[in-house]
Protein backbone atom coordinates (compact mmCIF):
# COMPACT_ATOMS: atom_id res chain seq x y z
CA UNK A 1 0.00 0.00 0.00
CA UNK A 2 1.26 3.48 -0.84
CA UNK A 3 1.14 6.47 1.46
CA UNK A 4 -2.42 7.56 2.04
CA UNK A 5 -2.27 10.08 4.86
CA UNK A 6 -0.42 13.38 4.74
CA UNK A 7 2.63 13.18 6.98
CA UNK A 8 1.88 16.65 8.29
CA UNK A 9 -1.61 15.59 9.37
CA UNK A 10 -2.42 15.53 13.07
CA UNK A 11 -4.41 12.46 14.10
CA UNK A 12 -6.65 12.29 17.13
CA UNK A 13 -9.06 9.69 18.44
CA UNK A 14 -12.60 10.35 17.25
CA UNK A 15 -15.23 11.29 19.83
CA UNK A 16 -16.49 8.04 21.32
CA UNK A 17 -13.14 6.26 20.98
CA UNK A 18 -10.92 5.78 24.00
CA UNK A 19 -7.63 4.06 24.67
CA UNK A 20 -7.11 2.73 28.15
CA UNK A 21 -5.25 0.16 30.11
CA UNK A 22 -7.49 -2.66 31.24
CA UNK A 23 -6.21 -3.63 34.67
CA UNK A 24 -8.47 -6.63 35.08
CA UNK A 25 -7.09 -8.36 31.99
CA UNK A 26 -3.64 -6.77 31.98
CA UNK A 27 -3.84 -5.34 28.48
CA UNK A 28 -4.52 -2.19 26.51
CA UNK A 29 -7.91 -1.77 24.88
CA UNK A 30 -9.37 0.63 22.37
CA UNK A 31 -13.01 1.28 23.20
CA UNK A 32 -15.42 2.35 20.49
CA UNK A 33 -19.20 2.26 20.00
CA UNK A 34 -20.25 -1.33 20.78
CA UNK A 35 -16.69 -2.47 20.18
CA UNK A 36 -13.72 -3.51 22.27
CA UNK A 37 -10.51 -3.74 20.26
CA UNK A 38 -7.23 -5.26 21.35
CA UNK A 39 -4.29 -3.39 19.88
CA UNK A 40 -1.04 -5.36 19.79
CA UNK A 41 2.05 -3.86 21.53
CA UNK A 42 3.23 -1.94 18.45
CA UNK A 43 -0.23 -0.54 17.83
CA UNK A 44 -0.40 0.55 21.48
CA UNK A 45 2.85 2.51 21.12
CA UNK A 46 1.42 4.32 18.11
CA UNK A 47 -1.96 4.93 19.72
CA UNK A 48 -0.40 6.42 22.83
CA UNK A 49 1.04 9.14 20.63
CA UNK A 50 -2.23 9.87 18.87
CA UNK A 51 -3.12 12.84 21.05
CA UNK A 52 -4.39 15.51 18.70
CA UNK A 53 -1.11 17.43 19.07
CA UNK A 54 1.59 15.34 17.42
CA UNK A 55 1.68 15.14 13.62
CA UNK A 56 2.19 11.83 11.89
CA UNK A 57 5.73 12.95 11.09
CA UNK A 58 6.47 13.57 14.75
CA UNK A 59 4.99 10.22 15.74
CA UNK A 60 7.20 8.46 13.20
CA UNK A 61 10.29 10.35 14.36
CA UNK A 62 9.69 9.52 17.98
CA UNK A 63 9.00 5.85 17.35
CA UNK A 64 12.02 5.45 15.07
CA UNK A 65 14.23 6.96 17.77
CA UNK A 66 12.67 5.04 20.64
CA UNK A 67 12.89 1.66 18.94
CA UNK A 68 15.96 2.29 16.77
CA UNK A 69 14.17 1.13 13.66
CA UNK A 70 14.75 2.57 10.20
CA UNK A 71 12.53 5.61 9.75
CA UNK A 72 11.15 4.54 6.37
CA UNK A 73 9.92 1.24 7.81
CA UNK A 74 8.24 2.95 10.73
CA UNK A 75 6.65 5.48 8.39
CA UNK A 76 5.11 2.78 6.21
CA UNK A 77 3.76 0.87 9.22
CA UNK A 78 2.35 3.91 10.98
CA UNK A 79 0.73 5.13 7.81
CA UNK A 80 -0.91 1.79 7.06
CA UNK A 81 -2.15 1.47 10.62
CA UNK A 82 -3.52 5.00 10.91
CA UNK A 83 -5.11 4.88 7.45
CA UNK A 84 -6.97 1.77 8.57
CA UNK A 85 -8.17 3.51 11.72
CA UNK A 86 -9.26 6.56 9.74
CA UNK A 87 -11.23 4.38 7.37
CA UNK A 88 -13.02 2.78 10.30
CA UNK A 89 -13.80 6.22 11.70
CA UNK A 90 -11.77 5.58 14.84
CA UNK A 91 -9.44 8.54 14.32
CA UNK A 92 -9.73 11.90 12.64
CA UNK A 93 -6.81 13.48 10.86
CA UNK A 94 -6.84 17.24 10.64
CA UNK A 95 -5.51 17.57 7.13
CA UNK A 96 -6.93 16.21 3.91
CA UNK A 97 -6.55 12.56 3.12
CA UNK A 98 -4.67 11.98 -0.12
CA UNK A 99 -4.26 8.86 -2.19
CA UNK A 100 -6.68 5.97 -2.45
CA UNK A 101 -7.90 5.52 1.12
CA UNK A 102 -10.43 8.34 0.84
CA UNK A 103 -13.91 6.94 1.05
CA UNK B 1 0.24 -4.44 14.16
CA UNK B 2 -3.36 -5.24 14.30
CA UNK B 3 -6.62 -4.75 16.05
CA UNK B 4 -8.32 -7.87 17.23
CA UNK B 5 -11.95 -7.50 17.98
CA UNK B 6 -12.86 -9.22 21.21
CA UNK B 7 -16.41 -9.89 22.20
CA UNK B 8 -18.05 -10.28 18.81
CA UNK B 9 -18.35 -13.38 16.74
CA UNK B 10 -16.32 -16.34 17.74
CA UNK B 11 -13.99 -15.49 20.54
CA UNK B 12 -11.02 -17.60 21.48
CA UNK B 13 -11.13 -17.51 25.22
CA UNK B 14 -7.63 -17.55 26.67
CA UNK B 15 -6.99 -20.15 29.32
CA UNK B 16 -7.65 -18.44 32.61
CA UNK B 17 -9.34 -19.62 35.74
CA UNK B 18 -13.09 -19.55 35.31
CA UNK B 19 -15.31 -17.62 35.40
CA UNK B 20 -14.41 -15.09 32.75
CA UNK B 21 -14.45 -11.32 33.22
CA UNK B 22 -17.47 -9.42 31.89
CA UNK B 23 -17.00 -6.78 29.18
CA UNK B 24 -20.34 -5.04 29.33
CA UNK B 25 -23.00 -4.06 31.80
CA UNK B 26 -26.53 -3.05 30.90
CA UNK B 27 -27.74 -0.61 33.51
CA UNK B 28 -31.51 -0.35 33.33
CA UNK B 29 -31.81 2.88 35.26
CA UNK B 30 -35.59 3.02 35.22
CA UNK B 31 -38.58 1.35 33.64
CA UNK B 32 -40.33 4.68 33.16
CA UNK B 33 -40.73 5.57 29.48
CA UNK B 34 -43.14 7.79 27.56
CA UNK B 35 -43.41 5.22 24.77
CA UNK B 36 -45.30 1.92 24.76
CA UNK B 37 -43.54 -0.36 22.29
CA UNK B 38 -45.31 -3.72 22.17
CA UNK B 39 -41.94 -5.55 21.91
CA UNK B 40 -40.30 -3.80 24.84
CA UNK B 41 -37.73 -6.09 26.45
CA UNK B 42 -38.69 -4.90 29.92
CA UNK B 43 -40.58 -7.43 32.00
CA UNK B 44 -44.36 -7.37 31.99
CA UNK B 45 -44.19 -6.47 35.70
CA UNK B 46 -42.50 -3.08 35.46
CA UNK B 47 -40.56 -1.62 38.39
CA UNK B 48 -42.09 1.56 39.74
CA UNK B 49 -40.20 4.70 40.57
CA UNK B 50 -40.33 4.15 44.31
CA UNK B 51 -38.34 0.90 44.07
CA UNK B 52 -35.59 2.35 41.85
CA UNK B 53 -32.04 2.38 43.19
CA UNK B 54 -30.88 5.75 44.45
CA UNK B 55 -27.98 7.69 42.97
CA UNK B 56 -25.48 6.63 45.57
CA UNK B 57 -26.14 2.94 45.01
CA UNK B 58 -25.78 3.27 41.25
CA UNK B 59 -22.47 5.09 41.67
CA UNK B 60 -21.23 2.28 43.89
CA UNK B 61 -22.37 -0.29 41.31
CA UNK B 62 -20.44 1.52 38.56
CA UNK B 63 -17.30 1.59 40.68
CA UNK B 64 -17.68 -2.12 41.39
CA UNK B 65 -18.27 -2.82 37.70
CA UNK B 66 -15.05 -1.06 36.76
CA UNK B 67 -13.16 -3.02 39.38
CA UNK B 68 -14.64 -6.28 38.15
CA UNK B 69 -13.30 -5.54 34.67
CA UNK B 70 -16.38 -4.20 32.90
CA UNK B 71 -15.28 -1.88 30.09
CA UNK B 72 -18.53 -0.57 28.66
CA UNK B 73 -21.71 0.49 30.41
CA UNK B 74 -24.97 0.74 28.53
CA UNK B 75 -27.24 3.26 30.21
CA UNK B 76 -30.68 2.09 29.33
CA UNK B 77 -34.22 1.71 30.63
CA UNK B 78 -37.06 2.36 30.08
CA UNK B 79 -35.97 5.82 29.17
CA UNK B 80 -32.69 6.58 30.99
CA UNK B 81 -33.09 10.34 30.64
CA UNK B 82 -36.09 10.07 32.98
CA UNK B 83 -33.44 9.93 35.71
CA UNK B 84 -32.38 13.45 36.64
CA UNK B 85 -29.12 12.10 38.03
CA UNK B 86 -28.07 10.63 34.68
CA UNK B 87 -25.32 13.21 34.14
CA UNK B 88 -23.92 12.53 37.59
CA UNK B 89 -23.77 8.83 36.75
CA UNK B 90 -22.06 9.50 33.41
CA UNK B 91 -19.44 11.69 35.06
CA UNK B 92 -18.79 8.98 37.62
CA UNK B 93 -18.43 6.32 34.92
CA UNK B 94 -15.91 8.48 33.06
CA UNK B 95 -14.00 8.95 36.30
CA UNK B 96 -13.69 5.22 36.94
CA UNK B 97 -12.75 4.56 33.31
CA UNK B 98 -16.01 3.11 32.01
CA UNK B 99 -17.08 3.73 28.43
CA UNK B 100 -20.63 5.06 28.42
CA UNK B 101 -23.32 4.31 25.90
CA UNK B 102 -26.71 6.01 26.14
CA UNK B 103 -29.65 3.98 24.86
CA UNK B 104 -32.50 6.41 24.47
CA UNK B 105 -35.88 6.69 22.75
CA UNK B 106 -35.24 10.41 22.38
CA UNK B 107 -38.72 11.60 23.33
CA UNK B 108 -38.65 14.36 25.91
CA UNK B 109 -34.93 14.97 25.50
CA UNK B 110 -34.33 18.67 24.91
CA UNK B 111 -31.24 20.12 23.19
CA UNK B 112 -30.21 21.57 26.57
CA UNK B 113 -30.39 18.14 28.16
CA UNK B 114 -28.34 16.61 25.36
CA UNK B 115 -25.74 19.32 25.76
CA UNK B 116 -25.45 18.55 29.44
CA UNK B 117 -25.25 14.80 28.76
CA UNK B 118 -22.53 15.47 26.22
CA UNK B 119 -20.66 17.73 28.65
CA UNK B 120 -20.83 14.99 31.27
CA UNK B 121 -18.77 12.89 28.86
CA UNK B 122 -21.10 10.41 27.19
CA UNK B 123 -19.20 8.41 24.56
CA UNK B 124 -21.93 7.15 22.24
CA UNK B 125 -25.65 7.59 21.71
CA UNK B 126 -27.95 4.88 20.50
CA UNK B 127 -31.33 6.23 19.41
CA UNK B 128 -34.31 3.98 18.77
CA UNK B 129 -36.66 4.36 15.82
CA UNK B 130 -39.84 2.30 15.90
CA UNK B 131 -40.43 3.00 12.22
CA UNK B 132 -38.63 4.60 9.30
CA UNK B 133 -41.58 6.95 8.78
CA UNK B 134 -43.51 9.16 11.18
CA UNK B 135 -46.65 7.14 10.67
CA UNK B 136 -44.96 3.85 11.62
CA UNK B 137 -42.94 5.19 14.56
CA UNK B 138 -45.98 6.88 16.06
CA UNK B 139 -48.15 3.81 15.66
CA UNK B 140 -45.68 1.27 17.06
CA UNK B 141 -44.60 3.47 19.98
CA UNK B 142 -48.19 4.63 20.52
CA UNK B 143 -47.01 8.22 20.82
CA UNK B 144 -48.03 10.99 18.45
CA UNK B 145 -45.15 13.05 17.18
CA UNK B 146 -42.49 10.66 18.45
CA UNK B 147 -40.77 10.39 15.08
CA UNK B 148 -40.29 14.14 14.63
CA UNK B 149 -38.79 14.42 18.08
CA UNK B 150 -36.39 11.58 17.38
CA UNK B 151 -35.22 13.23 14.17
CA UNK B 152 -34.51 16.42 16.10
CA UNK B 153 -32.54 14.50 18.74
CA UNK B 154 -30.50 12.69 16.09
CA UNK B 155 -29.51 15.98 14.46
CA UNK B 156 -28.57 17.44 17.81
CA UNK B 157 -26.46 14.40 18.70
CA UNK B 158 -24.48 14.82 15.50
CA UNK B 159 -24.23 18.57 15.93
CA UNK B 160 -22.54 17.86 19.27
CA UNK B 161 -20.08 15.59 17.46
CA UNK B 162 -21.25 12.45 19.25
CA UNK B 163 -21.23 9.11 17.42
CA UNK B 164 -24.76 7.96 16.67
CA UNK B 165 -26.26 4.52 16.25
CA UNK B 166 -29.78 4.14 14.90
CA UNK B 167 -31.49 1.31 16.68
CA UNK B 168 -34.44 -0.29 14.94
CA UNK B 169 -36.48 -3.23 16.10
CA UNK B 170 -38.21 -4.95 13.22
CA UNK B 171 -41.28 -7.17 13.19
CA UNK B 172 -44.17 -8.01 10.91
CA UNK B 173 -45.56 -4.47 10.62
CA UNK B 174 -42.32 -2.65 9.79
CA UNK B 175 -39.89 -5.29 8.50
CA UNK B 176 -40.51 -4.08 4.94
CA UNK B 177 -39.02 -0.74 5.98
CA UNK B 178 -35.50 -2.13 6.49
CA UNK B 179 -34.18 -0.36 3.36
CA UNK B 180 -35.77 2.87 4.63
CA UNK B 181 -34.26 2.42 8.09
CA UNK B 182 -30.87 2.15 6.42
CA UNK B 183 -31.53 5.30 4.35
CA UNK B 184 -32.67 7.07 7.50
CA UNK B 185 -29.45 6.15 9.30
CA UNK B 186 -27.40 7.49 6.39
CA UNK B 187 -29.44 10.69 6.22
CA UNK B 188 -28.93 11.22 9.95
CA UNK B 189 -25.17 10.71 9.60
CA UNK B 190 -25.16 7.67 11.87
CA UNK B 191 -22.12 5.43 11.55
CA UNK B 192 -23.90 2.39 12.76
CA UNK B 193 -27.35 0.86 12.63
CA UNK B 194 -28.71 -2.01 14.63
CA UNK B 195 -31.47 -3.94 12.97
CA UNK B 196 -32.80 -6.24 15.63
CA UNK B 197 -35.65 -8.59 15.03
CA UNK B 198 -37.98 -8.54 17.95
CA UNK B 199 -37.02 -11.16 20.55
CA UNK B 200 -39.92 -12.86 22.23
CA UNK B 201 -39.61 -12.22 25.94
CA UNK B 202 -41.43 -9.80 28.20
CA UNK B 203 -43.87 -7.65 26.26
CA UNK B 204 -42.85 -9.15 22.94
CA UNK B 205 -43.91 -12.59 24.11
CA UNK B 206 -47.33 -11.18 24.98
CA UNK B 207 -47.50 -9.65 21.50
CA UNK B 208 -45.95 -12.49 19.58
CA UNK B 209 -49.01 -13.03 17.39
CA UNK B 210 -48.95 -9.40 16.31
CA UNK B 211 -45.18 -9.18 15.84
CA UNK B 212 -44.10 -12.45 14.26
CA UNK B 213 -42.97 -11.96 10.67
CA UNK B 214 -43.62 -14.55 8.00
CA UNK B 215 -40.86 -16.84 6.83
CA UNK B 216 -40.73 -15.01 3.48
CA UNK B 217 -40.34 -11.66 5.21
CA UNK B 218 -37.46 -12.97 7.30
CA UNK B 219 -35.53 -14.40 4.37
CA UNK B 220 -36.13 -11.26 2.32
CA UNK B 221 -34.80 -9.19 5.25
CA UNK B 222 -31.64 -11.30 5.48
CA UNK B 223 -30.90 -10.69 1.79
CA UNK B 224 -31.54 -6.96 2.03
CA UNK B 225 -29.23 -6.61 5.02
CA UNK B 226 -26.46 -8.65 3.37
CA UNK B 227 -26.62 -6.58 0.22
CA UNK B 228 -26.55 -3.31 2.18
CA UNK B 229 -23.63 -4.51 4.29
CA UNK B 230 -21.49 -5.05 1.24
CA UNK B 231 -22.62 -1.84 -0.46
CA UNK B 232 -22.06 0.35 2.61
CA UNK B 233 -18.81 -1.12 3.89
CA UNK B 234 -16.76 1.63 5.51
CA UNK B 235 -19.74 4.00 5.49
CA UNK B 236 -22.28 2.40 7.78
CA UNK B 237 -21.81 -0.56 10.08
CA UNK B 238 -24.88 -2.77 10.08
CA UNK B 239 -25.30 -5.04 13.07
CA UNK B 240 -28.26 -7.36 12.77
CA UNK B 241 -29.88 -9.53 15.38
CA UNK B 242 -31.52 -12.23 13.32
CA UNK B 243 -34.55 -14.19 14.43
CA UNK B 244 -33.78 -17.82 14.96
CA UNK B 245 -37.28 -19.24 14.75
CA UNK B 246 -36.77 -20.05 11.09
CA UNK B 247 -33.05 -20.84 11.39
CA UNK B 248 -31.10 -24.06 11.62
CA UNK B 249 -29.06 -23.14 14.68
CA UNK B 250 -29.96 -20.95 17.64
CA UNK B 251 -28.28 -17.63 18.33
CA UNK B 252 -25.34 -17.74 20.75
CA UNK B 253 -27.37 -16.01 23.39
CA UNK B 254 -25.27 -13.48 25.34
CA UNK B 255 -22.24 -15.30 23.87
CA UNK B 256 -22.64 -17.68 26.77
CA UNK B 257 -24.47 -17.30 30.07
CA UNK B 258 -22.54 -15.34 32.68
CA UNK B 259 -19.61 -15.05 30.33
CA UNK B 260 -19.38 -11.53 28.89
CA UNK B 261 -22.07 -9.37 30.38
CA UNK B 262 -24.50 -8.63 33.15
CA UNK B 263 -27.63 -6.60 33.58
CA UNK B 264 -28.79 -4.57 36.57
CA UNK B 265 -32.52 -3.82 36.82
CA UNK B 266 -33.98 -0.53 38.12
CA UNK B 267 -34.53 -2.09 41.54
CA UNK B 268 -31.05 -3.59 41.71
CA UNK B 269 -31.46 -7.20 40.72
CA UNK B 270 -28.49 -8.54 38.77
CA UNK B 271 -29.42 -10.71 35.80
CA UNK B 272 -27.30 -12.72 33.36
CA UNK B 273 -29.55 -11.41 30.55
CA UNK B 274 -32.46 -8.97 30.47
CA UNK B 275 -35.06 -11.73 30.12
CA UNK B 276 -33.65 -14.03 32.80
CA UNK B 277 -36.49 -13.25 35.18
CA UNK B 278 -38.77 -15.35 32.97
CA UNK B 279 -37.01 -18.41 34.44
CA UNK B 280 -38.88 -18.94 37.71
CA UNK B 281 -36.36 -21.33 39.30
CA UNK B 282 -33.55 -18.76 39.34
CA UNK B 283 -32.59 -16.81 42.41
CA UNK B 284 -31.28 -13.32 41.61
CA UNK B 285 -29.12 -11.40 44.00
CA UNK B 286 -29.53 -7.69 44.50
CA UNK B 287 -26.81 -5.02 44.54
CA UNK B 288 -28.40 -3.68 47.72
CA UNK B 289 -27.14 -6.80 49.51
CA UNK B 290 -24.15 -7.97 47.48
CA UNK B 291 -21.20 -6.45 45.69
CA UNK B 292 -21.25 -6.88 41.93
CA UNK B 293 -18.19 -9.12 42.04
CA UNK B 294 -19.88 -11.33 44.61
CA UNK B 295 -22.96 -11.63 42.38
CA UNK B 296 -20.89 -12.35 39.29
CA UNK B 297 -18.80 -15.04 40.95
CA UNK B 298 -21.14 -16.62 43.44
CA UNK B 299 -24.80 -16.03 42.74
CA UNK B 300 -26.73 -19.18 41.86
CA UNK B 301 -28.40 -17.48 38.87
CA UNK B 302 -25.05 -16.74 37.21
CA UNK B 303 -23.69 -20.19 37.86
CA UNK B 304 -26.84 -22.01 36.78
CA UNK B 305 -25.97 -22.14 33.07
CA UNK B 306 -22.36 -21.05 33.00
CA UNK B 307 -20.02 -23.07 30.80
CA UNK B 308 -21.18 -26.40 29.41
CA UNK B 309 -21.69 -28.66 32.44
CA UNK B 310 -25.39 -27.88 32.77
CA UNK B 311 -26.13 -28.89 29.18
CA UNK B 312 -28.39 -31.72 28.09
CA UNK B 313 -26.52 -34.58 26.37
CA UNK B 314 -27.63 -33.40 22.95
CA UNK B 315 -25.64 -30.18 23.36
CA UNK B 316 -22.85 -31.60 25.52
CA UNK B 317 -21.87 -34.00 22.77
CA UNK B 318 -22.26 -31.41 20.00
CA UNK B 319 -19.31 -29.69 18.32
CA UNK B 320 -21.15 -26.36 18.41
CA UNK B 321 -21.51 -26.29 22.18
CA UNK B 322 -18.99 -23.48 22.57
CA UNK B 323 -20.24 -21.67 19.48
CA UNK B 324 -23.89 -21.19 20.34
CA UNK B 325 -23.78 -22.35 23.99
CA UNK B 326 -26.95 -24.38 23.51
CA UNK B 327 -28.88 -21.26 22.47
CA UNK B 328 -31.12 -19.16 24.62
CA UNK B 329 -32.16 -20.30 28.11
CA UNK B 330 -35.19 -18.04 28.14
CA UNK B 331 -36.41 -19.36 24.82
CA UNK B 332 -35.93 -22.94 26.09
CA UNK B 333 -38.01 -21.94 29.11
CA UNK B 334 -40.73 -20.30 27.03
CA UNK B 335 -41.08 -23.08 24.47
CA UNK B 336 -39.85 -26.29 26.13
CA UNK B 337 -40.93 -25.32 29.63
CA UNK B 338 -37.41 -26.22 30.79
CA UNK B 339 -34.63 -23.65 30.96
CA UNK B 340 -31.97 -26.39 30.76
CA UNK B 341 -33.28 -27.86 27.50
CA UNK B 342 -31.66 -27.45 24.09
CA UNK B 343 -33.05 -24.24 22.59
CA UNK B 344 -35.96 -25.34 20.37
CA UNK B 345 -34.62 -22.97 17.68
CA UNK B 346 -31.94 -25.60 17.05
CA UNK B 347 -32.99 -28.00 14.28
CA UNK B 348 -31.62 -30.86 16.41
CA UNK B 349 -34.09 -30.14 19.20
CA UNK B 350 -37.02 -32.55 19.37
CA UNK B 351 -39.23 -29.46 19.76
CA UNK B 352 -37.97 -27.67 16.67
CA UNK B 353 -40.99 -28.61 14.55
CA UNK B 354 -43.32 -27.31 17.27
CA UNK B 355 -41.48 -24.01 17.34
CA UNK B 356 -41.73 -23.66 13.58
CA UNK B 357 -45.44 -24.46 13.63
CA UNK B 358 -45.92 -21.91 16.39
CA UNK B 359 -44.04 -19.23 14.45
CA UNK B 360 -46.02 -19.93 11.31
CA UNK B 361 -49.31 -19.78 13.20
CA UNK B 362 -48.31 -16.55 14.95
CA UNK B 363 -47.33 -14.98 11.63
CA UNK B 364 -51.02 -15.25 10.74
CA UNK B 365 -52.04 -13.66 14.05
CA UNK B 366 -54.04 -10.51 14.70
CA UNK B 367 -52.30 -7.15 14.24
CA UNK B 368 -53.68 -5.65 17.44
CA UNK B 369 -51.00 -4.70 19.98
CA UNK B 370 -51.14 -5.02 23.72
CA UNK B 371 -49.07 -1.90 24.36
CA UNK B 372 -46.48 -1.79 27.12
CA UNK B 373 -47.85 -0.12 30.25
CA UNK B 374 -47.93 -0.22 34.00
CA UNK B 375 -50.91 -2.23 35.12
CA UNK B 376 -52.13 0.51 37.45
CA UNK B 377 -51.54 4.19 36.90
CA UNK B 378 -48.08 5.01 38.20
CA UNK B 379 -48.80 7.86 40.54
CA UNK B 380 -45.19 8.08 41.63
CA UNK B 381 -43.97 9.44 38.27
S1 LIG C 1 -38.68 -0.41 23.88
FE1 LIG C 1 -40.06 1.35 23.65
S2 LIG C 1 -41.33 1.27 25.52
FE2 LIG C 1 -39.56 -0.07 25.91
S3 LIG C 1 -38.12 1.28 26.93
FE3 LIG C 1 -37.63 1.33 24.73
S4 LIG C 1 -38.75 3.09 23.91
FE4 LIG C 1 -39.61 2.62 25.93
S1 LIG D 1 -27.42 -29.30 19.81
FE1 LIG D 1 -27.06 -27.68 21.27
S2 LIG D 1 -24.92 -27.07 20.97
FE2 LIG D 1 -25.52 -28.30 19.18
S3 LIG D 1 -26.18 -26.80 17.67
FE3 LIG D 1 -28.03 -27.43 18.78
S4 LIG D 1 -28.21 -25.93 20.45
FE4 LIG D 1 -26.12 -25.76 19.64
Amino acid sequence: MTATLAATGVPKLARGVRLRHDEARGQWVLLAPERVLNPDPVAVEILKKVDGARSIDTIVDELATAFTVERATVATDVDAFLAGLAEKGLIEVTSPVIGDAAS
Amino acid sequence: MSLIEEPRGRVEVPVRPAPPIPYGMLAELTHRCPLQCPYCSNPVELDRRNVELDTETWLRVFSEAAKLGVLQVHLSGGEPTARRDLEQMIRHCVEVGLYTNLITAGVGVTPERLQSISDAGIDHVQLSFQGATAEMTDKVSNFRGAHERKLAVAREVRRLGLPLTVNSVVHRANIHQIPDFIELALALDARRIEIAHSQYYGWALRNRGALMPTRDQVFWALDVVEEARVRLKGVLTIDAVVPDYYAKYPKPCMNGWGRQSLNVTPSGKVLPCHAAETIPSLDFWNVREHSLTDVWLNSPAFNAFRGTDWMPDLCKSCERKEIDWGGCRCQAMAIAGDAAATDPACHLSPLHADLLALAEADAEGSDIYDYRRYFQPDRAS
